[in-house]
């Protein structure tokens, strides 16, 4: 069987070679086929059959027309509840449609359903979610793997071929991790690109939606389709959105790569160094300029990031608490009491664990030692990636510290967990575009990514270079 | 001015600062499109954002800003090109976001000043710290069912501008002049309908007390009043009570009361142990307010006459006292009723105090006996200057005018249609009055002898009975005059 493509699927679909209906019968198919993966929070086929219907009826053109793609369960949706994976959010249909699913239902997509992830995106491994782990589709027979996280719901329903597409938000690294891991192409753009309207917040200041896909050209169709302003997001940038995959362009010759020296940590495996340095030679034949950079404040980021995020969503979980919406405590007898029983039973351990860091470094006599400290510091990155893009076109690193891990592995020791963001956090601090794209394989034979880093909104870089790696890859 | 309050021992001075909220007039919310209409039925007024649904974020409503830069110049005050939107993390039912946006390092607004005014002609300036915005919480209603509270959020977003003084205020009541020349500015301006009872403009006052000359003492706040009665009722009561805790040798714990507005008591809601720590950061829905120098400028320019300037114009133009134009300006109203009635003679130019006087004391008494205000009042400022008028031009006397006014009040006919109707003309007619007089001496011989004999106060008797003869028209200061002379003449 050939890779799957939304750009061949795309082209079959207009020649009239299959149907929306078969199409996505194939889909429904395979997704009931892995159900043992707990890719989905919410799967309805009869949902999925119904947009089948009003879709045939549908007599416009339409650019992703019958196209199945799957959402993660932190946007919210009119026609499918939405968790953010949390107990405390467990029966809650929204009323609205969030800006980016709007955006793909205005384009004629079809929703397969809501993908797992970690517990409001707190997580590297889609392993605190209420609704279970997801597992990811590369694992061997009683050897379950870990997908990543927090979109590994997302990322895993790309790699097993269960939609031609999916959406993910990344914070600090969860498009680009769980890509690496299921040997699937992720991106995440510049903060701002697409809106955060309707997206259940985690880190306000870092959270930006994102696609996963089979391959650069698909990744590159489906985010100009959920990229735009919108006025009901006050971060949301008012850029034109050029079309990424008419100005597809694989011809990196004359162009600079920037090649951080920071990112050389001790104790990274082999494979990864590995998987670098062949990016690099492959750029080099291409008749891409290699140029050493400097990113002095690396080793910052991962600190300042886990007081940044964390601050930020003590703050945003705060209007889960029992009086609106959600879930709410069966014991209450004082207002003080509704709150701390909705709260402690309806939040998992490490959403409970980043409110606490959070409540913690915005308290009277901390602040400045920690979330001012932080704010200063990531300034001082996001600098360190303005001088550098002064001398380079685009940044390539690996995207994750090692492949997909076995599903339990780092369960209990946040620090380790926390390690997976260590390459991806300082672009999300700067809010740069990243992609993530397969290229080569740990020696487990699992897949393992390069990250391409960009300037602020050139994406169009980003996706050249992803584009001509892929090619080389392939 | 002694503004010291009687010890034991010694003398206590009060120290008072006030924050003001001060709910701005517009039609949406701070952040959200919805409606900020009063008395609508329970969350009938309630946007996605209000509610704090998953997903929700804030977008300014900038004529929310606009109001609060033009607030900022009526109360001469720095307007800041840059200020920032923060988080005041705090549970409560009625504050769904779990969160207040609120401005907190960089507020909008920064330092003034207001000036209020005294009966004796003095005057004071009132340090304004800043000026902020803020969102309102909704309401938590208690009394709707006896096991369960009830929210709601109507009120929920609405744009509040917080007003924080310097604590230069020394006794009840500068606190009330100040807080209803602040009431004055917002309402010239429009930023603000300041309507007390229905909670558009409410204070938190902070209250301490000390002997003069030492440093402040530990203060107490007394939070959400709502009317000026009861802020001079908690500050007096508050400072009773430190009083008497400093006198019998206590010390003030730093607490945030209550007042109870039906016993007139302040009682502690929480001290200082129990405050909350709001962990205030810069909201990262929300960039930083950047409002450009033209964009001011151009605020400016749409600014009406604010108080202070019409004040100075009714000084310089009409010689008025610096506390009649000071009455004047306290509300918009009354100076917008001042200006048409002084405009409709050109005469009445020579006799403002008179008009003053006539709105500010005797209009003013009857639209209060009847429960009613200067806008929908039965007298119109044009009617008010006829009656003036005729006062100034000696053809009814003061008291007649009276008399005339109260029949204006009520049957809306104009003063001089009253005058003319009743005849109520003043006799100035020299032979008329001496004719009257002569009447009044030629009857009364036996007083007229005691009069002679020293008994001076007796002239009133004279007065009284000339003036029943005339129906009260004689003109008072001819008729006197006529008859000392004649008095006199006898002797």
């Amino acid at each position: 069987m050939s890779k799957p493509s939304l750009k061949q699927i795309l082209k079959d679909l207009e020649s009239k070679k299959i149907s929306i209906r078969e199409l996505n019968q194939d889909y429904l198919n395979r997704i009931k086929e892995k159900e043992n993966l707990n890719v989905f929070i919410h799967f309805s086929e009869e949902n999925v059959l119904k947009q089948i219907d009003k879709i045939e009826k549908d007599t416009s053109t339409k650019k992703l027309k019958g196209i199945p793609i799957a959402i993660k369960d932190l946007f919210c949706t009119k026609s499918m509840p939405t968790t953010a994976a949390s107990k405390i959010l467990e029966n809650f249909n929204p009323t609205y449609e969030s800006f980016v699913t709007q955006k793909l239902l205005d384009e004629g997509s079809i929703f397969v359903g809501k993908t797992n992830l970690d517990e409001f995106a707190m997580g590297s491994a889609t392993n605190t979610s209420f609704f279970g782990n997801t597992i990811n589709p590369l694992s061997k027979e009683n050897e379950p793997l870990a997908p990543g996280g927090s979109s590994g719901g997302s990322a895993a329903a790309v790699a097993a071929d269960l939609c031609l597409g999916a959406t993910g938000t990344d914070t600090g690294g969860s498009i680009r991790q769980p890509a690496s891991f299921c040997g699937v192409v992720g991106i995440k753009p510049t903060y701002g690109l697409c809106s955060r309207w309707g997206i259940a917040a985690f880190a306000s200041s870092l959270d930006q939606a994102g696609i996963f896909s089979h391959n650069v050209e698909d990744a590159s169709i489906l985010l100009q389709s959920i990229a735009g302003f919108d006025q009901r997001d006050s971060t949301s940038a008012k850029v034109d959105i050029p079309n990424y995959f008419k100005n597809l362009d694989d011809d990196l010759n004359g162009k600079t790569v920037g090649i951080p020296k920071e990112y050389s940590i001790d104790g990274t495996p082999i494979e990864i160094s590995q998987i670098w340095e062949d990016a690099i030679k492959v750029l080099e034949k291409k008749g891409v300029k290699i140029k050493n950079i400097s990113l002095p404040h690396t080793k910052y980021a991962l600190p300042t990031y886990y007081i940044i995020a964390p601050a930020e969503a003590s703050s945003n979980l705060a209007r889960y608490d029992g009086v609106k919406y959600g879930f709410r405590s069966d014991e209450i007898d004082s207002l003080d009491n509704m709150y701390e029983n909705t709260r402690a039973q309806g939040f998992g351990r490490e959403v409970k664990r980043r409110i606490l860091i959070g409540t913690y470094v915005l308290s009277a006599g901390y602040y400045d030692a920690y979330y001012l400290k932080a704010q200063k510091v990531r300034k001082l990155i996001a600098d360190d990636f303005n001088k550098a893009f002064k001398e380079c076109d685009f940044i390539v690193t690996p995207t994750a510290p090692s492949g997909a891990f076995p599903l339990n592995e780092k369960q209990n020791d946040p620090i380790k967990m926390y390690l997976n963001d260590v390459f991806t956090v300082p672009a999300s601090l700067a809010g740069l575009p990243g992609i993530s794209i397969p290229f080569g394989k740990d020696k487990n034979n699992l897949p393992l990514g390069i990250q391409i880093l960009g300037k602020h909104f050139d994406e169009q870089q980003v996706f050249n270079a992803a584009l001509s790696l892929e090619r080389s890859y392939e | 001015m002694n503004n010291l309050i009687k010890g034991e021992k010694h003398d206590w001075e009060m120290v008072i600062g006030l924050e003001i909220h001060a709910q701005v007039k517009s039609k949406s919310k701070l952040f959200s499109s919805s409606s900020t209409k009063f008395g609508s039925s329970p969350n009938s007024q309630v946007s996605l954002v209000d509610a704090a649904m998953p997903g929700m974020l804030p977008v300014i409503n900038k004529y929310c800003v606009e109001q609060a830069v033009k607030t900022g110049v009526g109360l001469n005050a720095k307007i800041n090109n840059y200020s920032v939107f923060d988080r005041k993390n705090y549970f409560y039912a009625d504050l769904p976001q779990g969160y207040q946006i609120s401005q907190y390092k960089y507020p909008i607004v920064g330092e003034g000043k207001v000036t209020i005014d005294f009966k004796d002609g003095t005057s004071k300036d009132i340090r304004i710290v800043r000026l902020h915005l803020e969102q309102d919480a909704g309401k938590s209603l208690h009394d709707q069912n006896p096991s369960k509270t009830y929210v709601d959020l109507n009120r929920s977003g609405v744009a509040l501008m917080e007003i924080v003084s310097e604590p230069d205020i020394r006794t009840p009541d500068e606190a009330g002049m100040y807080i209803s020349k602040i009431r004055s500015i917002l309402m010239y301006l429009d930023t603000c309908d300041g309507n007390m009872q229905e909670g558009s403009l409410r204070a938190d006052v902070n209250i301490s007390v000390r002997k003069p000359g030492d440093e402040y003492g530990t203060r107490c706040e007394i939070k959400n009043l709502n009317s000026i009665k009861f802020i001079k009722q908690a500050i007096n009561y508050e400072a009773k009570r430190q009083i008497e805790i400093l006198e019998s040798g206590g010390s003030i714990e730093q607490n945030t009361m209550l007042f109870n507005t039906s016993t007139g008591k302040t009682r502690p809601m929480r001290n200082k142990e129990e405050a909350h720590d709001y962990r205030y950061f810069p909201d990262p829905d929300l960039l930083p307010l950047e409002i450009s120098k033209d964009e001011i400028e151009r605020i400016k320019s749409s600014i009406p006459e604010l108080p202070d300037e019409l004040k100075n114009k009714f000084i310089e133009t009409y010689k008025l006292s610096n506390y009649d134009a000071s009455l004047l300006i306290a509300e918009k109203q009354t100076s917008d009723y001042f200006n048409r009635s002084i405009n409709s003679d050109p005469e009445l130019k020579n006799h403002a105090k008179l008009v003053v006087n006539w709105i500010t004391s005797e209009l003013f008494s009857l639209l209060n006996k009847n429960n009613l205000d200067l806008n929908n009042s039965p007298v119109s400022p044009e009617n008010l200057g006829q009656l003036v008028k005729l006062i100034s031009t000696n053809e009814i006397s003061g008291k007649i005018a009276k008399d005339v006014l109260e029949d204006m009040f009520s049957t809306r006919k104009t003063a001089r249609q009253i005058v003319d109707e009743k005849g109520l003309q003043q006799v100035t007619d020299h032979g008329e009055i001496e004719k009257v007089i002569d009447e009044v001496i030629a009857d009364n011989p036996k007083m007229v002898e005691q009069y002679l004999a020293g008994k001076d106060k007796l002239l009133g008797f004279f007065v009284g009975q000339a003036m029943k003869l005339t129906k009260g028209k004689a003109n008072p200061k001819m008729l006197n005059d006529i008859l000392k002379s004649k008095l006199n003449k006898k002797n």
